[in-house]
């Protein structure tokens, strides 16, 4: 088991080698000197030689890369172009709200998530049911700035209950959380009550009734600890799309988080940053996957043995 | 104390479908003997697990009883509410099914799983379930009993995963206990050493009810057998009297059925037409349409449990009596 576990890591690593190149390859193709970019329209052919000579944008592109992955192992992921602070000092602040929004959106997500799905599963076609798989159709539907904007206007505008953006105290995290977490919330309850419900039809099911588990005993010990295991995997997925970044939520309601950050990168044509950006998000969306493998693994015997 | 462990009198159990009610358990009346192994045989579909489901309160909706009296060691189960049910379940009354390697949850260690029955029940500390685990695992010829506790179902084969279902079973005591086609899925070798294990166990004093569709199961173990058809029980007795004197024409077609087998003649004789949908039962006795014996009266009315000559031997015909010709 610790051998595998090793061997994924190793595999994690060079994916994420792969698309530190890919992003590095890409960001060279794209037309025009960022050295001109920089220096602004009027700028003298000289000095955007001379700036050119300094960022290392002379240099072949495979060297620019190996010195790119020397710097950035070393916690030096270059210097922003448009802010003039160093890329990963900018990560870090921004990280801190990025983490605390997907926190909020995703403890909220799977709590209401899971506790809908399985009442609907045990209560199948009844009301309760039906209301909440509404309410996840809803959910997984409704694109987020969607869901932002209506959240902002009811509770934000209308009603005054919190801040429609910004985050100057923990209110204001608390919409954009919401509009991040409702789309996870609905998938959750989804896949729980799918799952939840062909685990019931399980013979293993029977045999738990037959020990003289009553209903609640059979729900928590036998087909839930079944049921959760594609529902973890899903629900570690989206975690690290959220820690990767949420755009349009971070966007709508001016949450200095990654996602924001990576905007702005692009709208400025900040190579460093729009790099540190991607490679970090690429960075966490395979952490995601790691760890829900290992989790899978952990949960599943089956797994185990096969592997 | 009552001389069967288990009396079902008058048992229905039916579906209730959008095409309408299915009677999968038609006043069915049998008897479990104390210490005994009472088999029930059929083809598939004909109410046999039905019946069990519905001794175990298991029955899945849209099913359920309907009416009749379940009695176990004397007591009525019937109306039991549903903690009162729980508390019989594993303890007093346990089953086992036919799929062995689903019937385990696959994440649980299966010492745990077969630990978790008594804990449900007794009060006992978690080394003392252990403890009692390993001794069950012996008695039920678990070798390297220890071990295979930490054991999940993947890691064993068929025979020994059903050996932990009947542990599980076991561990405390019933009174009844339900094998509901519990060597279907086994290899022959491992379905002799399954049998003699629960003919161990009766002696043992444990009253089985045994459930197959295998006649050569049935002849190998049980004491006394009922034979289902579409719902009805049309034939009782005794296992010799049975294999030996059949005088319903189905029982008497299926132990035909398997006969032509055994003397290899050159066609397998089979019985002509299909089971009825239980939707649309014949008005009379459920077998008439396939019977070559059927009279106008078996086309009009269903014909109650006769007595045959030789003690406890009944059958649902009209011409139980009638000698052969």
């Amino acid at each position: 088991m610790v051998r595998n576990a090793l061997q994924r890591l190793l595999q994690s690593v060079l994916v994420l080698l792969g698309a530190a190149l890919l992003v590095f390859l890409m960001l060279r193709i794209i037309p025009g000197n960022p050295a001109a970019v920089l220096m602004g329209e009027h700028a003298d052919a000289t000095v955007i030689k001379r700036m050119t000579e300094e960022l290392g944008l002379d240099q072949p592109v495979l060297v620019q890369f190996f010195r790119y992955i020397a710097d950035a192992l070393r916690g030096d992921f270059g210097t922003s172009f448009s802010l003039g602070k160093p890329v990963s000092e900018l990560m870090a602040s921004a990280f801190v709200n990025t983490l605390i929004l997907a926190l909020f959106a995703s403890a909220y997500a799977w709590i209401l998530g899971i506790i809908s799905g399985v009442i609907a599963a045990v209560k199948k076609n009844s009301l309760p049911d039906r209301l909440f798989m509404g309410a996840s159709l809803l959910g997984v539907s409704m694109p987020v700035f969607m869901a932002a904007m209506l959240l902002q206007f009811f509770l934000g505008y209308q009603l005054k209950w919190l801040p429609i953006a910004g985050t100057s105290d923990w209110t204001g995290f608390i919409l954009p959380a919401i509009a991040l977490g409702w789309n996870s919330a609905g998938s959750v309850a989804r896949l729980v009550r799918s799952t939840l419900l062909e685990i019931l039809e399980e013979d293993y099911i029977d045999t738990a009734r037959a020990k003289g588990r009553g209903q609640m005993g059979v729900l928590m010990v036998h087909a839930l600890r079944n049921a959760m295991l594609p529902v973890i995997t899903m629900m570690a997925i989206q975690l690290s799309g959220m820690l990767s970044g949420a755009v349009i939520t971070e966007t709508v309601f001016s949450v200095n988080g990654i996602g924001r950050l990576a905007v702005q990168a692009i709208s400025s044509r900040d190579i460093p940053l729009l790099q540190g950006t991607v490679l970090f998000s690429a960075a966490i969306v395979i952490i995601g996957n790691y760890v829900a493998d290992s989790l899978y693994n952990v949960l599943d015997p089956r797994i185990r043995k096969e592997a | 104390m009552a001389d069967n462990t288990l009396e079902i009198r008058n048992l229905n159990t039916s579906f209730f479908t959008q095409h309408g009610e299915v009677r999968a358990v038609n006043d069915v009346s049998l008897d479990v003997r104390r210490a005994q192994i009472t088999g029930i045989v059929g083809e598939s579909g004909c109410g046999k697990s039905m019946t069990a489901r519905s001794v175990m309160g298991l029955v899945r909706y849209p099913g359920r009883i309907v009416s009749g009296r379940i009695r176990l060691d004397g007591k009525e189960i019937t109306g039991l509410s549903k903690k009162e049910m729980c508390s019989l379940r594993g303890n007093e009354l346990s089953m086992i099914f036919q799929e062995p390697m689903s019937s385990l949850n696959p994440v649980m260690k299966v010492g745990k799983q077969v630990e978790e029955t008594l804990r449900i029940h007794q009060h006992v500390t978690k080394e003392e379930a252990a403890r009692r685990t390993e001794e069950i695992f012996r008695e039920v010829g678990i070798s390297d009993a220890r071990s295979r506790m930490a054991c999940y179902p993947h890691q064993l084969s068929g025979g020994l995963r059903q050996r932990v279902m009947i542990a599980m079973a076991m561990i405390c005591k019933p009174k009844l206990l339900i094998a509901d086609e519990p060597t279907t899925a086994l290899d022959v070798t491992v379905e002799a050493q399954i049998l003699s294990l629960m003919k161990r166990l009766c002696e043992g004093g444990t009253s089985i009810l045994l459930i197959s569709h295998n006649l050569g199961v049935i002849a190998q173990v049980c004491d006394y057998v009922y034979v289902m058809y579409a719902g009805r029980i049309v034939e009782q007795a005794d296992t010799c009297t049975l294999f030996d004197h059949p005088v319903h024409p189905y029982t008497r077609a299926l132990l035909g059925a398997a006969s032509s087998l055994r003397s290899g003649a050159a066609r397998l004789e089979t019985i002509p037409g299909g089971v009825p949908n239980l939707l649309h039962l014949p008005s009379g006795c459920s077998f008439s349409p396939r019977c070559e014996k059927c009279a106008r009266q078996c086309q009009n009315e269903v014909p109650q449990m006769l007595p045959v000559s030789g003690e406890g031997h009944l059958a649902r015909c009209y011409f139980a009596n009638v000698p052969e010709e």
